[in-house]
Order: structure tokens, then sequence, then C-alpha cells
């Protein structure tokens, strides 16, 4: 089964859930991102998420053997939305499960992250005001460096 | 060849002795990546068959470009490829002459080659056929010594054109194996298109595919171009020219076939490329 993958219309979180059961965990942590209506100031009216699918599944899926890897979990499952979501939406669900709750958290978080800052996905912010931008690729324009790094402009998450 | 006593030896003989009146200019100097074209085809030359001689009229002897090597003056009265040719036979009556024309800037040793081995000295001549018209191409061809006798009848009969006489007279025609091997330039509209070509020595095919805010910029997904860059970073030079991408490139990853990869990596013909503007996922 593949840990990362997309989804088109809206998330199933319980069928997600259901993919990383086992009977031998004790607990279950997961992470909705959502479509929220407000960022850095301005008020958002929806989203779009752009994917280059192809490596973007390679990479969430090496992110999520990372994390089984790094802590002693049993499963983990990374879907992330792609197209126009409105307000509300879920854009990404991150479900980890393990025999104790500590590690199911602590590689829960590891996997968005990484995601956030690793995966080729990118976001188009539509604004009240009627204009748009892509995230991290305008508003940031001035400040290269942090493009790939900063983690303080999170947006849906 | 194939040995027999009877087979002439093999020399050279490269035509210079046109008078590039539609280039406007001498066509022998003409320079390709910062080499003549007469040194280009002598070089040629010498790389299948020695001795090596230019074929010039008597007023260019002087020429430095000719004059650096060994050159076979006209020897008849008129003008054009069959005196050039007559000329050698009648210094050296033994030899069958590899004619090249020096205006070919595609010709290439495969050619040349392949021109070698399909020779038949029982004929007067061993030519390409043309691509645009199927007919003999007389300068880039071999010339026994038997035809020496058959040119001058032909001059006799007030002929002067090498194509029609390969057309007459007995001459083994094979097919050419490059279809652009003999184009000839004429025109300075020709050379430069030609120089042009030359340069991009192996230009290659690539796969772009753009996404977010390149996509937009570029006004479109993916496309496949042509291109001489052999990394992503010359890639992406290019291609900001050519859109006017906004985003440094310190600010984007890149991936080809699918991976991620240094900007440094070699390219190689048919590789898709995808530039990674900043992510922003979740």
């Amino acid at each position: 089964m593949m840990r990362f993958r997309f989804a088109v219309t809206a998330i199933d979180a319980a069928a997600a859930r259901v993919d990383i059961g086992d009977l031998s965990a004790g607990g279950f942590v997961a992470f909705e991102g959502w479509v929220r209506n407000h960022n850095e100031g301005r008020e958002v009216t929806r989203l779009e998420y752009e994917a280059f699918q192809e490596l973007a599944v390679k990479e969430g899926d090496r992110i999520v053997a990372e994390a089984l890897q790094r802590f002693p979990i049993k499963r983990a499952l990374c879907v992330h939305r792609v197209g126009s979501l409105a307000l509300g939406e879920m854009a990404v669900w991150v479900g980890v499960s393990a025999v104790h709750r500590g590690e199911a958290f602590d590689a829960c978080r590891y996997i968005i992250d990484e995601v956030k800052h690793r995966v080729p996905i990118w976001k188009k912010e539509h604004y009240l005001s009627g204009d748009s931008g892509w995230v991290n690729c305008e508003h940031c324009a001035a400040a290269p460096k942090h493009a790939h790094e900063e983690r303080d402009h999170e947006h849906a998450t | 060849m194939s040995g027999q006593q009877s087979i002439a030896p093999l020399y050279g003989l490269i035509l210079a002795g046109g008078s590039s009146s539609r280039m406007q200019r001498d066509k022998a100097s003409l320079e390709y990546q910062g080499q003549t074209q007469l040194d280009r085809a002598y070089g040629l030359a010498c790389r299948h068959v020695l001795p090596v001689y230019v074929s010039v009229r008597a007023a260019q002897v002087a020429e430095p470009t000719r004059a650096a090597k060994p050159m076979i003056v006209d020897s008849f009265p008129g003008e054009g490829p069959i005196i050039g040719i007559r000329s050698a036979f009648s210094a050296h009556p033994h030899a069958a002459w590899l004619v090249l024309a020096c205006d070919l800037p595609f010709l290439s040793d495969a050619v040349v080659q392949h021109l070698l081995r399909e020779r038949d000295a029982s004929k007067h001549a061993t030519a390409y056929t043309s691509t645009f018209d199927g007919l003999p191409e007389p300068l880039c061809a071999i010339w026994e010594p038997s035809a020496a006798a058959a040119l001058q009848g032909y001059q006799n009969g007030a002929g002067t054109c090498p194509r029609k006489f390969l057309i007459r007279h007995a001459s083994k025609l094979i097919e050419p194996i490059d279809a652009h091997a003999l184009d000839n330039i004429n025109t300075p509209e020709e050379y430069s298109r030609a120089a042009a070509e030359l340069r991009q020595t192996t230009p290659m095919q690539l796969k772009v595919q753009y996404y977010a805010l390149m996509r937009e910029q570029a006004g479109r997904s993916e496309e496949t171009l042509e291109t001489q860059a052999g990394n992503p970073a010359d890639l992406y030079a290019e291609l900001v020219a050519r859109y006017g991408f906004t985003l440094s490139r310190e600010q984007l990853k890149v991936a080809v076939n699918s991976e991620f990869c240094d900007w440094s990596r070699q390219l190689a013909a048919g590789d898709a490329v995808v530039f990674i503007p900043p992510v922003a996922g979740g």
C-alpha cells in the first residue's frame, strides 16, 4: 500500500483510518489540515492545490517511511487533496497508529512538517478582494532563502 | 579497396576554384566554428585519402587559404568543376580522385567512408544521388582515370555540366545515407543558417513541465523543446530569458525524470525536467 496518496475529491478520513488499523496498536493520532478563511492578514475565499504527482507520491512515501524508522509506530498514512477547495474543506490528513500515544503524536507531527516542506505541492490563495497568489512564491519572493525553510508562513495547517 | 592491380590509387581533390558570385565573398574562406570551409574539407579528405590537392584557378594561386596547401592549377582553358577535374587527371594520369566541393559544410566522415566502400572502379565515377531530384552529385564523388578521356570528349562537344556528364556516362550511383550531407551553400542567408546549425553541435530534445506560478508565467503546463543547455542551471537561464520567470534559481529545486537532482546534472536527450517552485502543501 502506498503510504502517501492524493485525493481529487473530499478526503475520506474514515476510510483512511481503516487503512492504518492494527490490532497490536493501542492508540491512533490523526491530523487534519483545513482551509481557513484568512492568511497573513488577508481574507481568503478558497484555495487551489496543484501537485507534481509523480514525484510528490515518491517523496511523500519516503517521508512516511522515515517516520516508521524513526519512531516505534505501527502504521502511518498521508492523504493530500488537489484541486479547488472551499473554506472548511480538508486539505490534508495524516494518521499514525502505535502501541503507545507518545510515538503516535511525534510521528504524526514529523510527517506533516516534512510533507509541508518537501513534497512538490503548491497552493494558490483566492482573496475576498478578487485577486490571488501562489503561497511562498509571490509574497515571499523578496526573501528567497526562506522559501524552502521558513516554517512560520503556514496556511491551512 | 579490393586490392586488384587495375584499381587506380585514390587521391583527394578539393574544388575551390569557384567564383562565389552569389555569396559575394570567397566561399573557401567562410568559417564554421573557427575553421575555413576549405580547411574543413581538406582535413576531412585527408582523413580518408592521401595526398589531397586543392583545385584552383591561376588567379587564385597567391590566395593564402589555398596557397598553404598543395594545389593543382587549372591547366585547360575555361572555368568550372570539369576543368578542375581534368587538370587533376592531367597532373596525375594514373590516379583516381575523391572529388569534394569545398562548400559542403554538413559533409561527414561517414558519408565519405560510405562512398569509398561503394567505389566501382570499372565505371567512370561513383557518386551519390541527390536527395532533391535523384540526379548524380558530381562534387562528392570518386572519379576514375577512365573518365579523363570521356570528359575531354564531353567538353569538346561543348558540355560543361559534370552532373549531365555523369547522367550520360557509365557511373555507379548510390543512395544518400544522410539527407543533408550534400547541401551546399551559395548565399549569405544559407551560410548564416548553416553556421548556426553547426554551432549547435548536439541540440537535444527535452520535455519540460511547469507547475503553479511557473505554469502561469510560461502559459503552458508542458512542452518539448530543443536546447543546447547541458544541465538544468543552463536550461533555467534559457527559459528565464524566454518566459521572464520571476523566481530566482535559488528559490527553486529541480527534478529530472521525476526525481530531485543537482543543478549541475548532465542532461540527456529525452529527459523530462521539472522546476519546482517553493512548495506549500498542507
